[in-house]
């Protein structure tokens, strides 16, 4: 399977040359510093195709993701800068775009963002100018058609070239609704989208088989969130306090059943099971690994599960 | 209705603590209704600061009075008679409309307000309110079935439900019904969530929204 490459992003030459592709996530640190990106990003590096940037995730302040973002692309990782629609109206979001573009990045991806109410802000104002979907529009609009959300036209060569990302969760409700969304980001334009964590692998097997019988997959590269369980600690908390997380109560057991030391291990080898699974499934392009404050995993995760540009050459 | 609540009772004590005439002023609009601003909460938030002043030894005297409306000038002139009596303070009951149009009627008097005027909404049931309408100044709730994702879903979306849909209610608070769950279902029961409801709603304009300035309406064949 190969497909048209419109940018310069290194995720999209991945991903259209057919290669099971692999993402990365890095928290900006909730700081200036410099080297804690640095740091961070050295663990990433050579290990995944792009990393995602998070912008202010759980609604805390953190340093923003464009300059996270470069400053990962300056240690030689591309970035997937990401942007939510939380904090930024029409006219920040647009002027924002035309600058990472301006910067060099070259993946973009969109997401409604966690409500304020989460964060270290919940007296703020949310802005919620526009959706997630109507982002990903505007992007597409930006690029394809060169022109601003105005009317105003963008001279040639001056668009930003940005592949488009955006999220879809199988696990939020209602349930048969998310494929029908997703379906709206893709209509809408998107380029690539990057699931929630999945430990439902039956429920996550349902959702991708219905994207492909509904033409989605051919349109828009689906990849799949992995986030290894650290603990049963851990496995307990993602079943019974994030909204729109599923955890089977076979994997809950399964952790039950191996001793305390032993379940970090025990849990990438869950990963990598699901990883070896998501390769043989229709319509999954790559995973996205999640392993946020957690980044020196990320050699030993796509070491095992035979991931990545290192384990490709 | 507007749907307002009484402010907590130490702020509204804060308001008159070196006043010794104060006038308390309901409406027997929304907020008699929404039982935070008629007579009748008139006369208990009086009491309360009566009692509250005797219980001090202090020198206080409440009066009451219930306007028809607070909203309307013709209403609110109504008062002069007792505003030439010279009060301290008066509370307005009223949602903050009635203290506003008190006071640019009544220049040189104090004038506070006793409620937070807190949403559009209804009663769900007794003694239990629920926020509707956030006044867009463009109402399409009739593409969401017949429900208003602006003011009941925490992100205002346009193509929800958002990831944090879980159960039926939205990741702010398990109280909080998914807006974007309900309008989905529907969609679903009634053949419609592929078809008319397929296509994804546009951006939304703004402008005739508060973000547009503070907003009038004239209405040139009722405007004398």
């Amino acid at each position: 399977m190969s497909r048209e490459v419109r940018t310069k992003s290194n995720l999209e030459k991945v991903l259209a040359s057919g290669q099971f592709a692999v993402t990365g996530e890095l928290g900006p640190p909730p700081n200036a510093s410099r080297e804690e990106v640095v740091e961070k990003a050295k663990h990433l590096k050579g290990n995944v195709d792009s990393v995602n940037i998070t912008d202010n995730q759980t609604a805390v302040v953190r340093m923003s993701s464009l300059a996270a973002a470069l400053i990962l692309q300056e240690q030689g990782t591309e970035a997937n800068m990401q942007m939510v629609c939380r904090d930024r109206n029409r006219i920040a979001m647009q002027s924002d775009i035309l600058g990472a573009a301006a910067l060099g990045i070259n993946n973009l991806l969109v997401l409604s963002g966690d409500h304020q109410k989460f964060g270290d802000h919940a007296q703020a104002k949310n802005v919620f100018d526009m959706d997630s979907v109507n982002l990903i529009r505007t992007i597409k609009m930006m690029r394809d058609e060169r022109r601003l959300l105005s009317g105003r036209e963008l001279p040639e060569g001056s668009e930003p070239r940005l592949f488009i990302g955006g999220a879809y969760n199988p696990f939020a409700d209602p349930e048969d609704y998310r494929v029908l969304r997703a379906a709206k980001k893709v209509e809408a334009g998107v380029d690539f989208l990057q699931s929630q964590c999945i430990y439902d692998m039956p429920r996550f097997k349902k959702f991708i088989a219905r994207a492909v019988d509904m033409g989605l997959t051919e349109k828009a590269y689906f990849m799949a969130g992995i986030t290894p369980l650290k603990s049963l600690g851990m496995a307990k908390y993602m079943k019974n306090s994030v909204p729109g997380i599923s955890v089977p109560d076979e994997l809950i057991e399964r952790m039950k059943g191996v001793p305390k030391e032993k379940q970090v291990d025990e849990g990438i080898k869950i990963a990598c099971e699901q990883i070896e699974e998501m390769k043989n499934t229709k319509g999954v392009a790559g995973v996205h690994l999640m392993l946020i404050e957690w980044e020196h995993m990320v050699p030993r995760l796509v070491q095992e599960a035979k991931l990545g540009p290192s384990q490709r050459k | 209705m507007i749907v307002a609540q009484r402010k907590p009772f130490e702020e509204l004590k804060s308001f008159i603590a070196d006043k010794k005439k104060v006038l308390v002023v309901g409406c027997r609009g929304c907020v008699t209704v929404c039982n935070a601003g008629g007579t009748k909460e008139v006369g208990i938030l009086a009491s309360e600061l009566r009692l509250d002043g005797q219980a001090a030894g202090r020198e206080l005297t409440v009066d009451e009075y219930t306007l028809e409306r607070q909203c309307d000038p013709e209403y609110i002139e109504e008062l002069l008679e007792l505003v030439e009596k010279k009060y301290d303070a008066i509370l307005s009951m009223a949602c903050s409309v009635g203290p506003q149009f008190i006071t640019t009627r009544y220049k040189d008097e104090n004038v506070y307000p006793a409620l937070n005027t807190c949403f559009m909404g209804g009663a769900q049931q007794h003694g239990i309110w629920v926020e509707r309408c956030q006044g867009c100044g463009n109402c399409v709730i009739h593409l969401f079935g017949g429900m208003c994702p602006i003011s009941r879903c925490a992100k205002s979306l346009q193509n929800g439900p958002c990831g944090g849909s879980s159960d039926g209610v939205c990741e702010i608070s398990k109280e909080v019904d998914c807006v974007w769950h309900l309008i989905a279902t529907k969609m679903m029961e009634t053949g419609k969530a592929e078809t008319e409801f397929g296509p994804a709603q546009p951006i939304k304009d703004w402008s005739t929204s508060r973000d547009g300035g503070p907003r009038k309406i004239v209405r040139e064949e009722l405007v004398k």
